[in-house]
Parts: C-alpha cells; structure tokens; sequence
C-alpha cells in the first residue's frame, strides 16, 4: 500500500516577471523509508513548501526525479499521485459540510455510497469529529478544522500523506495535543508520512527522521536525537535548540583548550593536537553551582520559567552563555552579579565538523 | 522567459482537456472580439474599393463629424463627472451613514441598470417632450425643446449614475471607517478627515467609476438616438446613421474608429488604475456603518438629496408605468390596454426572440465568464496576459462598433451569419462577458488557492475540481455574471440594431422603432414588459444559484 520515496537531484528555480531567477530548492537528494514519519525542517522561506508542493505534483520540478516506489512520478498529474495534503490553511471547502469535506476524494472514486459512509464515519471517529458531521466548515473550531483536514486526507488511504505546517494556526495547547495524536494516528496507518514545519519541538516530538534545509538545500538528516546532540554545523545546532559556541582548541584525543582551561569531551573527531575547533555547549549541558566548576563566571541575567531557570552568565575569558538549571523551585536561584562555577558534562559537549 | 514558456506548454501537453478548452476560447475570442475589429479599422480605410486617408480626412473637415467627436466626447466628461458625483453620495450614504430606508433607496437606485438604457429617454419624452406632462401640461410652455445636450445628458445621468454608485459603494465599503476613526481620534475635524483620509483613499475608485461612465456614455446610443436631434449629432447614432440611412458603410466604420479611440483610451487608463490599487483585504464582518465624520445636520442633508435623487428615478419609472397605460399621452388620459395588445400581437414575435436570444445567451456568457477568469487566475499558459485582455476588451468597444464589425465580419462564407440567431447571440455573449470575467477574476483573487489544490490533490480532474470547487466558492461572481449577461440582452440596442432581421428581432429595437414613429406608449409598455420580465430573471438566477451553491458565506446587498 504505501511507498517509500525517493527524491533525487531536485531542483525547482522561480522565474519572475521580471526575468530574475530564484532557486527555491536546490539539489535536493532525499530517501523516505515506507511507512515513516519525515519532517523537513527550517526557516520560513527555505524551500520547505515548494519541495513538499513538487512531491503533490502542484509544482514542476525544473530538475530532478521524484519516484514512489519506482514509479517516477514527474509527469504525473496531482490527481493521480495519490498523495493527501494537509494544507497550512486546512483549505476546507467551505461550500460543504464535514461530511461532504471528507466523502469529496471517496466520491470521486466512485465507490459505493454505503462504503462511503462506513469509511468517512470510521475517520470522523478517529479524529474525534463524530456528531460533526452535518455542521459547516465555519462552525467549527480551529482545532476541528485542522481534524476535518486531516480526516479528509487519511480516509483516502492514500500512498503518501503530505502535511504543511498543519499546526501552524493552532494555539501552543492544542498543537501539542494534535501533534501526538498526527504520530499516533500516522503509525497506526502506516503511511509513509513528510511533515513540513519550522517548529523545531514538533519537528522532535514527532518524526522518525529529521531533514534541516537552509535556503534550498539540505543541510542535516537524522533521527531527532543524531540531530540535536550531533549537528553539522553551526545553523542546524542553532535552528534546533538553544546553543552556546566556543572557540576551542584541540589538546589531544579526549580533549579540548578554551581560554587555557582543559574541557573534556566524550565524542571527539579526530583533529590535529592545536587545530582550531568549535565547541557547542548546549546550556542544560552545564551544571551551575557555587563551588564546583572548571570555569568560573558572573551572573548577568536570570529568568525563571517554572520548570528551569534560564541564565545568562559571562564565562571568564570566553564570553556569555546561556545556562538552563532544572527544578529551580527546588536548588534556588543564582542572583545576578553572583559569581558562579561552571561544569560542562562532557558527554553532552559536542565539536562541530566543520 | 523561453524555459518557462516551456514549462508551461509541458503542463499543457499533460493536460489535454485544458489545452483544447484554451485553443476552443482564444479561437472564438480571435474569431468573434479580434476579427470583427480587424474589418472595423480595414474597412474605414478604405473608401470606394481604394486603400486612402480620405475618410479620416473628411471628418476632420466636415462640421458635422467633428461636431460630432465633441459632442460625444463633451457628454461622456459631463456625465462622468455628474454621474460619479450622485454615485459617490449615494455610495457614501449606504456605506457610512446610519440612516433609515437604506435597502429601498438602493433598489431604487439601481433600477435604471435593469431597465434598458434608453427607458429615461422616454420618460423624458413624457415629462419634458413637445407634449410633455410637465413642459407643457404644468407650465404650459410651447416653445421649449429637451432635444440636444441638455436631454441626452440629463438622460444620460439617470441612466449611468447606479453604475457609477455601485462601483463606488464597493470602494467605500473596502475602506474600513476605523481609519476615520483614527484620523478623528488623531484631531482631525470632519471636514480635514473627509478631505486627507476618506477622499483620497476612495481616489482610484472614483477615478475607476469616472472612466467606466465615459466608456458608457460615448458608447450609448438609445439616448443620443431619441434625445439628441438632428442639431445635436453624436458620433454613434451618426454611424448608424451613415450605414442604415446613406448605406455608406466606410463612412460609418471611420465614425467607429473615430468613437473607439478615446473609450479604448479610457479603458486603457482604467486597467492601469485597477493594476495599480493595492488590495484592501475585506477580512471578517463588515464594520459597522456608523461613521462619525459627518454631523448630524450634514448627515441628513445627504440622506435628503439621495432621496431625492431616487424619488426621481422612481418618477421616471412611474412615469413609464402610467404612459404604458394612457391612451394617447398629452391629449387623452384614459387608461387603456391598447399598447399591451400591441406588444402582444403585433411585437409578440419581437418579445419571444428577445427571450429567447437572453435565455441562451446568459449561461453561455455566465460559465465562459467564470472559466475564463479561472484560467487567468489558476493556470498559467503561453499568451495568458493577452486572451485576458481580448476577452475583456469588449467592454471597451461601442456596441456600435461590434454591429459594424459583425455585418462586416460574418456576411460572407464560410462565416455567413447576418440574419441569424447566431450572430445576435454571439454578439452578446462575447460583449458581456467581460464584467462576469472581471468580477470572477476579483473573487477568485481573494478565495485561498490552496481549496482547488485540495480538490485536485484528491482526485479531482481539472475539469471536476472548476464544477465542484470553484464555481460554488465564486457563486457570487457566476451570479452577477449571469445577471449581467441577461440583463443586457435584454436591454442591448446598439450592436444589436445592425443585427436585427426579419426572423430575428429584439424589443428594444421595436422600443425605438415605436418612439420614432411617435408611439410613445406603446414603447412605454415594451419597456414594462422588458422591466417586468428582467426582475423576473433575477429572482430565478438567484434562487437557481442559490439553490445549487449552498454557499452560506455569500455576500449580498444590504
Ligand atoms: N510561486 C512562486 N514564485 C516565485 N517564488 C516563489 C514561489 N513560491 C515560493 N517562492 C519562493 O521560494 C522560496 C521558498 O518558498 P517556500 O517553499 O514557500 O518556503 P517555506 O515553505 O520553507 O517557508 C521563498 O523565497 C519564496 O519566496
Ligand atoms: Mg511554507
């Protein structure tokens, strides 16, 4: 039933009225293993849309394949790729009810008008829409709206469902709520799945894989866990999650130099003793205290956020960091002007490639 | 450029339906727009079978064509200008002021666009005329004339000021009075508000509704026909003239030619406007109504001339309605149905053709509408610019023009058509297709592309998505283009009196025919029977479209 996906050497260039070009997506290389949950994942204008739009077939690609399975798909109309999309804007037909919003694709295939009805009426209940059926579009929530999108796309059981930013219009509650419920829903029914956002929790809270594009092309692929705690570079380790950069030197197998201190790291590439390196020091990979520390620091800023207290300190000879401490209800806050000790778990340090 | 126009033709050539349905339309728009034109402008250079400047040259020379052009061109500025006045006050009355009787004066004021152009003409003839109600019954006066400027442009504003009120009114409602607010809140007066906020914002608009009654004006006929006298000539009755009167049909297509420029010129500066205005986004409900910047006093004061005006226009209609039923206007006052006989007797053949030449144009013209403005909007292909400017270029032609143009173009094989139902219907059709093109194109603009994407993306073919999608979602345009379409087949005169024939005749043309020969009632209950039956059409397009929409965010008037 469903397909992988295979996208290789992608390219889509806008042309303008005025004759300017603009290369939307470019190079774009990509498998997406059957049944899997992808997300592409960047800022808004990075190519994410245009690339999930050519997999649809509502954009040509100027270079390149696309192929489900090993059907190459580029010259196949939108209609007949049996994909579903989720679009940004739901794009509900608002002339019809919810009923008739999610039957639409079912009756075009002309199936019978009883496993038409068993069909939408297993979906609504799946999504949580039963007793909406007969209501119209505009009566219905944000949040049911989103459902009535997503309804509409897996009661086709289509190859390959496609989201753009579905959750994008929804409060930060609700999103979360719908972000769990696309995941369990999606493995349920075992659709090869890519997931278009710019969020970077629900990229993480969702997918089996992430893409990080940058201004066309992809920057980093991996498993949520690979790309946060192993970035590629220093967009990817910024775009996901917060990060603190140091310029370090390396010492030896196991560690590095910043401002004359030995920090150890767990994971080091191999490098030349004395090749310059960057280090990303993620902030709750700090433990901050009074005593016990190889760095020493000022308190600039303290913000507390209930679950952590977010710092901003002034690390002697490097510079600011950020630093996140847990359960600061329980251990107390550091006050500001408060000299501080620093200790990064070397485990938890990471040196960029490049 | 070359690669996308490359792109495009792929996307055609895997779209097969679309391709044909492209080359069906841009061959009837060259065909039945483009050629007719073509022969119009070949035919006025030519005079007595030799290709020459002649005809040009003599109506730089002779008094009554220039007259002629300045006459026309003279009206078309006045009228314009009176007309987007009273359409600016009565749009601002509706959109800004709270004041009782709203919805009436707004039927009121729009009846004249039902009714055909030249049903003021008429009127004025009842009230105004050598045996005037009010001329000669009330005042008693002998030796007054309404025939010249003064009638065709009183005529004129009644017949052209709705249109120039509701284009207005949807400038005025698209400016959101919060920003009138502000600029009161900000201290501002009311007057310093009106003049550096309200007015230039509605400035585009204005200049829009300005242009569209030119273009009206210059190209009307009925009214310069009945109202304008032999002193009085105006550039397209005296085309018909030449060609019916002194079969000159090189002389009628220069006056054509001479009558074309300044609407194409006119229409030509009102699709830049358009290009230029940014899109206020109508978004949520329509704020309330209740602006602050005009006093009270000020505020009735405008209330009263607008019902003023629209007191008029119902006295000219109820003039018409007691002139269809008087026996012989200015002597004998005796109610009779004698006319109505008439029409159903003698003109009944001429009241079933007109139905029947509606009937089949309005789909037609309604779904080539909302097609068009479709393929404009959705799709993109080679030449998409210019069939969107073909298709609506008719607005801008005098239907003068397309008459001349249509016995020109069809009278021979393989294209023989003179005398038909076919040329009648054509002619309309492509004449009145462009407000549904337009009005399609502005509600297709503003509905989220991405719902017909949704369409397609779950089976839907090209042509199955346009039926089940997008012609419910434009309803409101498909209605206004089915209306227009109907409406004006029923009113047409100008193209449609060059082709008219024996078998095939339309009212209006008999409404003419009947005021010429001085049978003034009998043209008043033609126009009744025209008005009753347009009002009529309305009510079932709108229950049809209605009925088949379902589509409950539909926008209607007040
Ligand atoms: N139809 C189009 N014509 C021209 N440029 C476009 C078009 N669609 C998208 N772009 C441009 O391509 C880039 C990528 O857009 P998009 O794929 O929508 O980004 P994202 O979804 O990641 O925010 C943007 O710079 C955008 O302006
Ligand atoms: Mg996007």
């Amino acid at each position: 039933m469903t397909d992988p996906i295979t996208i290789t050497g992608l390219n889509k260039v806008f042309t303008s009225p005025d004759g300017g070009t603009m290369a939307a997506v470019k190079d774009v290389t990509l498998e997406i293993g059957a049944g899997k949950l992808v997300t592409l994942l960047g800022p808004s204008g990075c190519g994410k849309t245009t690339l999930l739009r050519m997999i649809a077939g509502f954009e040509d690609p100027t270079s390149g394949d696309i192929l489900f399975g090993d059907r190459r798909m580029n010259d196949v109309p939108p209609n007949r790729r049996d994909t579903a999309m989720v679009f940004q804007s739901y794009a509900i037909f608002p002339h019809l009810d919810v009923f008739e919003n999610v039957a639409f694709g079912l009756r075009l295939r002309k199936l019978a008008a009883s496993e038409i009805e068993g069909r939408v009426e297993r979906v609504l209940d799946l999504t949580g829409l039963t007793g909406y059926a007969r209501r119209s579009p505009n009566q219905l929530s944000g949040g049911q709206q989103q459902r009535v999108a997503l309804a509409r796309s897996i009661v086709m059981e289509p190859r390959v469902l496609l989201f753009d930013e579905p959750l994008s219009n929804l409060d930060a509650k609700l999103r979360e709520q719908m972000r769990v419920e696309i995941r369990e829903l999606q493995q349920r029914v075992g659709i090869t799945a890519i997931y278009v956002t710019h969020d970077q929790i629900e990229a993480m809270s969702i997918s089996d894989e992430i893409v990080v594009m940058k201004a066309g092309a992809v920057e980093q692929r991996g498993t949520p866990h690979a790309i946060y705690a192993r970035p590629v570079n220093r967009f990817v380790a910024d775009f996901i999650g917060k990060a603190n950069f140091v310029e370090a030197t390396v010492r030896d197998a196991s560690t590095v130099d910043i401002a004359g201190i030995a920090i150890a790291v767990a994971d080091m590439p191999t490098r030349p003793a004395g090749s310059a390196v960057t280090l990303l020091v993620r902030p709750e990979a700090v433990r901050l205290s009074c005593d016990a520390g190889v760095l020493t620091g000022t308190v600039r800023r303290v913000m507390f956020l209930g679950n952590l207290a977010e710092y901003l300190v002034a690390v002697d000879g490097v510079g600011d960091w950020l630093v996140d401490c847990p359960n600061p209800a329980e251990t107390g806050l550091h006050a500001v002007g408060e000299i501080v000790r620093l200790d990064p778990s070397p485990s938890s340090l990471h040196v960029l490639p490049a | 450029m070359a690669r996308d126009t490359r792109a495009e033709l792929r996307l055609l050539a895997r779209d097969p339906l679309l391709a044909v349905l492209l080359a069906a339309i841009a061959i009837a728009v060259a065909v039945f727009v483009v050629y007719p034109l073509v022969r119009v402008l070949l035919a006025s250079f030519r005079v007595d079978g030799v290709w020459t400047l002649q005809g040009y040259l003599d109506i730089a020379d002779r008094r009554l064509y220039r007259n002629a052009l300045i006459n026309s061109l003279g009206v078309g500025a006045l009228v314009g200008v009176a007309s987007v006045v009273v359409g600016y006050l009565a749009a601002f009355v509706m959109t800004r002021l709270d004041v009782p009787g709203k919805t009436i004066l707004h039927y009121v004021t729009i009846l004249p666009i039902v009714s055909p152009p030249f049903v003021s003409a008429v009127s004025i003839l009842f009230l105004f005329g050598f045996n005037g109600l009010v001329t000669r019954q009330l005042f008693g006066i002998e030796d007054f004339s309404i025939y010249g400027f003064h009638g065709v442009v009183l005529s004129q504003i009644f017949t052209f000021a709705p249109i120039a009120y509701l284009s207005l009114r949807g400038v005025l409602a698209s400016i959101s009075p919060t920003l009138e607010d502000a600029a009161l809140n900000v201290g501002a007066t009311r007057w310093q508000t009106f003049v550096k906020v309200s007015l230039p914002l509605s400035l585009p608009g204005i200049a829009g509704a300005f242009l569209i009654v030119f273009i009206e004006s210059m190209a009307d006929f009925g009214n310069p026909l009945v109202l304008a006298g032999a002193a009085f000539p105006m550039l397209a009755p005296q085309a018909y003239l030449e060609i019916t009167g002194s079969f000159n049909l090189s002389r009628g297509a220069t006056l054509a030619i001479v009558l074309l420029i300044p609407s194409l010129t006119a229409f030509a500066i009102q699709r830049w406007y358009l290009s230029k205005r940014q899109y206020i986004t109508v978004t949520g409900k329509p704020t309330a109504s209740s602006s602050k910047i005009v006093s009270t006093p000020v505020k009735w004061l405008l209330w009263a001339l607008l019902v003023a005006f629209a007191l008029l226009v119902a006295a000219f209609y109820a003039v018409i309605l007691v002139g269809a039923f008087t026996r012989v206007w200015g002597f004998d006052y005796s109610p009779t149905l004698a006319h109505f006989a008439y029409v159903f007797d003698v003109g009944l053949q001429s009241v079933k053709d007109t139905l029947i030449v509606a009937i089949i144009t309005t789909p037609i013209s309604g779904l080539l509408g909302m097609l068009i403005a479709f393929l404009v909007v959705r799709r993109s292909f080679p030449g998409r610019a210019t069939l969107e400017f073909a298709a609506i270029l008719p607005f801008a032609v005098p239907g003068t023009v397309v008459g001349i143009g249509y016995i020109l173009a069809f009278n021979d094989r393989p294209l023989l058509l003179t005398g038909t139902l076919a040329i009648i219907v054509l002619a309309f059709v492509f004449r009145y297709v462009p407000v549904g093109i337009q009005s399609g194109i502005a509600v297709l603009r503003q509905i989220d592309p991405s719902i017909e994407e949704a369409a397609h993306n779950l089976g839907a073919d090209g042509l199955t998505t346009f039926r089940k999608v997008t012609l419910p979602l434009i309803a409101p345009a498909f209605f206004s283009g089915l209306v227009y379409a109907f409406v004006r087949a029923m009113t047409a005169i100008s193209a449609a009196i060059f082709l008219v024939s024996a078998n095939w005749n339309l009212m209006t043309v008999q409404i003419l025919n009947q005021v010429g020969s001085g049978r003034l009632g009998v043209s008043a209950a033609f126009s009744v029977v025209v008005i009753v039956v347009v009002l009529i059409a309305i009510a079932i397009i709108g229950a049809f479209v209605d009925r088949w929409s379902r589509h409950t965010t539909m926008v209607r008037h007040p």
